[in-house]
């Protein structure tokens, strides 16, 4: 069923909770205060919120460094995340992890990787598991076109397909494998046509859509949930920011950037809820409660404590 | 009680523990019907469907990632590499992944998976069928890991891998699946991380595991012959390391040989032999020795591949060297 007015406007909401998560993050990284890399997800928040909320709390999901967004929308705490990215102790991972592994099982999430393609066979193997439980959980695995050539990923679409998974892969095609074009390094570049050739159902969807996303991956779910076997759905999108902080970005103009500005999905969804009725003034206070969840998650971050030394040595095996 | 081969015991864990435990399954190349090429999973796909004991296709990387993926979803998999020179093909999944995504998740995901493999040579099977990984493995922290030497051994640690919990790599021998011992009937689990004294003796202490245990017992034989007795003993476990056993057995015979089928270079004898200097510098009166591969890779022909694998005489002629 499509997402209610009341629901997209929450949609709306959870895109500019993500959006303002990263902006926060750079501001961090800028003054010094994150360790590591950053790879933002900016302009990608559709994906993330369409796909996330088409599947249950207690449905598996994996991911990839760019993960941020996917792992709010899925139900990670904003709270724990933004400690995690300052080192906390409060942190998903108690610092340990960092922006590249949010992870988080109690609502479904396995993991972020900062191998590419490494989690697709993860939410495969979550999928082999619920089929062997006779459970009705899903996996989705997240992942960028620039995954797509790494030979696990190939791999494991052969396996989806021969074990009838109840899997849904969905591939953020952002034209940029890190800092080089796609088409450059990619022999099928509108990756659907790949997993069309394995076998999977393969769909191609508007990923700047947030409705479009959650209606294409809620029918996918509804199908593979049945037992219907593992769904391909690539979303194409477009990442606003560099590859990571820092990125030149000497791979595209400004003009082009610029452009991809008026697709922007949370822009095209506040259009969308002012032709379903809403005002300028419940976008800004959608904005506004976006707003505060962010100030609440920094602030809970910023005091919460450093691990302590030993904490180095904990958590390696059970 | 029953005396058996490597691989029946193997066969044996594999049976009980999927038997009391549904979270169990296998995944491997040619396990199914074929029965695994060394028969460690001989007729498993009859009692327990092919659901349980599932064939993959030739791609390592992912279903080992598979594995991970159930494990984390709460299954116990217990997967198997033809070879273990293919887990490369997997290194990805068992180093970076495996590993470690327990202690990057904080502590919130576990992965009990099992990744069994056989490896070694003195077959002739080549240089990329013959290599033994433990020593590179045991570099990696997040990884337990096991390699028993006798059929009873195997089957109480392959029990006890299951349960674990935690990633382990078992390490099987090709060499070891048709060699024969008692093995007890039932519930029978070793518990990981202990070593074992398989022979007494006051004048040497000798390490190894895996194939080469045999020909250090082997060699002890002759060696009493001599007049010199050497203590043997298996760690059976290489990741953790039972330090006290060896430190215990250094300080009555002083002196120290370690034996073991991967390459001597930067390897588990280099380790061993480090620790004991490092935690009992006045144990040793004699500089300690260790034998492993030479840093080739493993040849085909006979002659070139005991030249470069330790072999009994090699252990006897190292052992009388400290003398």
């Amino acid at each position: 069923m499509p997402l209610t007015p009341e629901r997209l406007q929450d949609a709306y909401r959870q895109m500019l909770v993500i959006r303002k998560f990263e902006e926060t993050i750079r501001s961090l990284y800028q003054q010094g205060k994150i360790r590591g890399s950053f790879h933002p997800c900016v302009g990608q928040e559709a994906t993330a919120v369409g796909g996330c909320w088409a599947i249950r709390k207690d449905d598996y999901m994996t991911c990839t460094y760019r993960g941020h967004g996917q792992a709010i929308a899925k139900g990670l705490s904003v709270r724990a995340a933004m400690a995690e990215m300052l080192g906390k102790v409060t942190g998903c991972s108690k610092g340990k992890g960092g922006s590249m592994h949010f992870t988080d099982p109690s609502v479904g999430l396995l993991g972020a990787n900062a191998i590419v393609a490494a989690g697709v066979p993860h939410a495969a193997g979550a999928a082999l598991a619920s089929q062997l439980q006779k459970k009705d959980n899903v996996a989705l695995a997240y992942f960028g076109e620039g995954a797509v050539n790494q030979g696990v990923f190939l791999e494991s679409l052969n396996l989806a397909v021969i074990w009838k998974l109840p899997l849904i892969l969905i591939c953020e095609n952002n034209l940029y494998s890190e800092m080089t074009p796609s088409h450059e390094t990619t022999s099928i570049v509108e990756t659907h046509k790949r997993a069309a050739g394995f076998g999977f159902e393969a769909i191609q969807v508007d990923g700047n859509d947030v409705e479009a996303m959650y209606n294409t991956v809620e029918q996918a779910v509804a199908k593979t949930r049945s037992g219907g076997g593992p769904i391909y759905i690539e979303a194409m999108t477009y990442r606003l920011w560099g590859h990571m902080m820092g990125d030149p970005e000497i791979y595209r103009t400004k003009e082009e950037v610029a452009q991809a500005k008026e697709n922007e999905p949370i822009v095209r969804c506040g259009k969308r809820l002012i032709e379903l009725g809403c005002t300028q003034a419940d976008l800004s206070r959608l904005d506004g409660e976006a707003e505060s969840i962010i100030a609440d998650a920094l602030q809970f971050a910023e005091s919460s404590a450093v691990p302590e030394p030993a904490d180095a040595f904990t958590d390696v095996f059970i | 009680m029953p005396n058996i081969t490597y691989a029946q015991a193997l066969n044996e864990a594999l049976r009980e523990e999927m038997k009391v435990d549904q979270r169990i399954f296998l995944m491997g190349e040619d396990i199914g019907h074929h029965g695994g090429i060394f028969r460690v999973t001989k007729d498993l796909i009859d009692e327990f469907g092919a659901e349980r004991v599932r064939d993959t296709p030739i791609s390592e990387s992912s279903f080992v990632g598979l594995g991970i993926g159930a494990a984390m979803a709460g299954m116990r998999p217990v997967v198997e590499l033809l070879f273990m020179d293919f887990a490369l093909v997997a290194a990805d999944q068992i180093v970076n992944q495996a590993a470690k995504l327990r202690y990057m998740s904080g502590g919130t995901v576990s992965v009990p998976i099992v990744v069994r493999a056989q490896q070694g040579g003195g077959r002739g099977n080549g240089a990329q069928h013959s290599q033994s990984f433990e020593s590179w493995l045991a570099q990696v922290p997040g990884l337990i890991i096991v390699a028993p030497s006798t059929p009873a051994d195997a089957k109480g640690l392959l029990k006890s891998s299951i349960r674990a919990g935690n990633p382990v790599i078992f390490i099987e021998h090709k060499l070891l699946y048709n060699t024969k011992g008692d093995v007890p009937e039932g519930d029978y689990a070793i518990p990981i991380g202990k070593a074992e004294v398989k022979r007494d003796g006051r004048d040497i202490t000798i390490v190894s595991y895996s194939r080469t245990l045999l020909f250090a017992l082997e060699a002890a034989e002759t060696l009493a012959q001599k007049g010199i007795e050497a203590e043997v003993i298996d760690l059976r476990t290489i990741e953790p390391l039972d330090m006290n056993t060896i430190l215990e057995s250094v300080k009555g015979t002083g002196r120290l040989l370690v034996v073991h089928e991967s390459h001597s270079n930067c390897g588990l004898g280099a380790e061993i032999i480090a620790r004991v200097y490092e935690q009992a510098p006045d144990l040793l009166i004699m500089p300690p020795r260790r034998l492993g591969a030479k840093h080739v890779p493993i040849p085909v022909a006979e002659a070139l591949e005991n030249a470069v694998l330790p072999q009994p005489a090699d252990i006897v002629e190292a052992v009388e060297a400290m003398f």
